[in-house]
């Protein structure tokens, strides 16, 4: 199939659509709202469900709802309203129920403003919910990759019962790129065996995250952190870019990693033998790949859009081995390039004389 | 090899569609690129401008601290790009809307009389198309014939019925980007 120019959010409806999608359920925000407004023109012209919510809170409990059932089941928004769903993100979580959530962030703490940030961070990877879990995170950098991803999501989501976030910023969700859209999938026509389908003819499921008893509930945990453990051997994604010989190493995801692309594109033309490591999925954090490349390093420098939260991540697999710099710009602000590179300057000519930051 | 264009004017100028055009063509000529807006709580009348990086090698920063050509439709955007625009590089401006002569020497302006031009083509809407096809004409990102074929396929269905006054338009700034 040609590549097509594709806006961020509808090129991750319309992948959501192919890949089986069967129910949508959201409630408009900028810098997201393409997204929903795509949906409800798709999914009624393809005989599946699309219902805007009262709130972004009633939008998750319909999705946690439908998602019992067994079904593909969706629902989009971005910061101030991935707040709102967090209640029930961690009922889907505690009750293992699986489902896709796409969070295209903006500028926070509060209503922060509309313009794109990843200040959202330690929110999806740490505490999308209350409780002891995490969601899957995927964190596209391009729109090419947003549709894989999201393609790849709801596999991911019934293999594992987990709940899958899509996490993107303003960036993504508003620019076009060239993309190649996957086939069109079939609906799912069996559903899961946990489902609620109605216990004709078998003995009544029940899918609830309430265990009044502290022994059971632990169990409950227990078992929980148990797949969250395999998913975390098992499930890191990453992609690095001229690490082989890289002396220094620029960290960043995101929309932000495309543009510490192009400054490591540059710093290689001045003569640094710079490379740039993109953790994909940001829960489970690529910690191995990353702590493989450590031994060649002499110094890293992590780049972001908030005020510094995968930074901590990267200093707990970097240790005290190699300075490791911060370039955060906050509110909505873009880092460029030419900044980027300024940094990694600072920090070649630091490293340099040894110091640590 | 990468170029990056600014289409800079107010809300109904055609600032962004204009961008979009030129990102169709570019992709439908085997180039890679990306397109983004600048969005935010804007209003018909308030400022509009998106950003066009196109390359022979997949795009890394999407947005351009110094953007090698800026089109501007209006005053406020000659204002705001002026001081940007990379050394070198090519400011192509509506001259019948901005009468401001451009004071810096290290950049190629190019004053178009855009609103008149398109006013000849029946809309002064059409003077983004108009700068478009002059900026064409001196940094051909893309060819004549790439703009008028992403013209035919994805202009509005809506304005499907202006496409001749469009390619007309497209000519004529070419033209006059020329001259």
């Amino acid at each position: 199939m040609a590549r097509e120019l594709w806006k961020g959010n509808e090129a991750l409806a319309e992948a959501a659509v192919r890949a089986g999608a069967e129910a949508f359920f959201g409630y408009p925000i900028t810098p997201q709202t393409e997204l929903l407004e795509y949906m409800a023109r798709r999914m009624p012209e393809l005989g599946r469900t699309f219902l805007q919510a009262e709130s972004e809170i009633a939008a998750i409990h319909m999705v946690y709802g439908a998602a019992c059932a067994g079904v593909r089941a969706l629902s989009s928004s971005s910061s101030p309203g991935i707040s709102l769903m967090q209640e029930g993100l961690s009922y889907l979580a505690g009750s293992e129920v699986p489902c896709v959530l796409v969070d295209i962030m903006r500028g926070g703490p509060g209503l922060g403003n509309i313009q794109p940030s990843q200040s959202d961070y330690f929110q999806l990877t740490r505490s999308a919910g209350h409780g002891d879990f995490h969601p899957l995170v995927l964190a596209p950098s391009t729109v090419q990759e947003a549709v894989d991803l999201m393609y790849a999501s709801f596999d991911l989501a019934f293999g594992w019962r987990t709940l899958v976030i899509l996490a993107g910023d303003g960036t993504l969700g508003q620019m076009m790129e060239p993309v190649e859209m996957p086939p069109m999938r079939a609906l799912a026509v069996e559903r899961p065996d946990w489902a609620l389908t109605g216990a004709a003819g078998r003995s009544p499921r029940v899918i609830s995250s309430l265990y009044l008893d502290a022994a059971e509930l632990e169990q409950s945990n227990l078992r929980l952190q148990a797949k969250l453990q395999q998913m975390a051997a098992t499930q890191q994604r990453w992609e690095s870019f001229c690490v082989e010989d890289a002396d220094y190493l620029v960290v960043a995801f995101g929309t932000v990693a495309r543009i510490a692309q192009s400054a490591v594109r540059a710093a290689r033309r001045a003569g640094i033998r710079v490379g740039l490591f993109r953790p994909v999925t940001l829960w489970p954090y690529p910690r191995q790949p990353l702590d493989a490349i450590c031994p060649q390093l002499r110094g890293v420098l992590v780049v972001e859009m908030n005020g510094g939260q995968m930074v901590e991540d990267v200093r707990c697999v970097v240790r005290e081995r190699v300075p490791v710099r911060f370039l955060g710009h906050l509110g909505g602000v873009i880092p460029m390039p030419d900044e980027i590179e300024a940094e990694l300057a600072q920090l070649v000519s630091l490293s340099g004389r040894a110091a640590f930051s | 090899m990468e170029t990056s264009i600014v289409v800079s004017g107010f809300g109904g100028q055609g600032a962004l569609l204009a961008g979009q055009l030129l990102a169709h063509a570019a992709l439908a000529s085997g180039l890679e690129v990306t397109w983004i807006p600048s969005y935010g709580p804007e209003m018909r009348g308030g400022t509009a401008h998106c950003t066009v990086v196109v390359g022979d090698e997949p795009i890394g920063a999407p947005l351009v601290r110094h953007p090698e050509c800026v089109v501007a439709l209006n005053l406020p955007s000659v204002d705001k790009y002026e001081p940007l625009v990379a050394a070198g590089g090519l400011l192509v401006y509506d001259s019948t809307l901005v009468q401001r002569p451009v004071e810096r020497v290290d950049l190629c302006a190019v004053a178009v009389p855009a609103s008149e031009v398109a006013q000849r083509f029946g809309s002064p809407r059409l003077a983004n198309l108009v700068l478009l096809g002059a900026l064409l004409a001196l940094r051909p990102v893309v060819t004549l014939e790439a703009m008028g074929a992403a013209l035919r396929d994805h202009l509005p269905e809506r304005h499907a019925d202006l496409l001749q006054n469009n390619l007309e338009a497209l000519h004529a700034g070419a033209a006059l980007g020329k001259g």
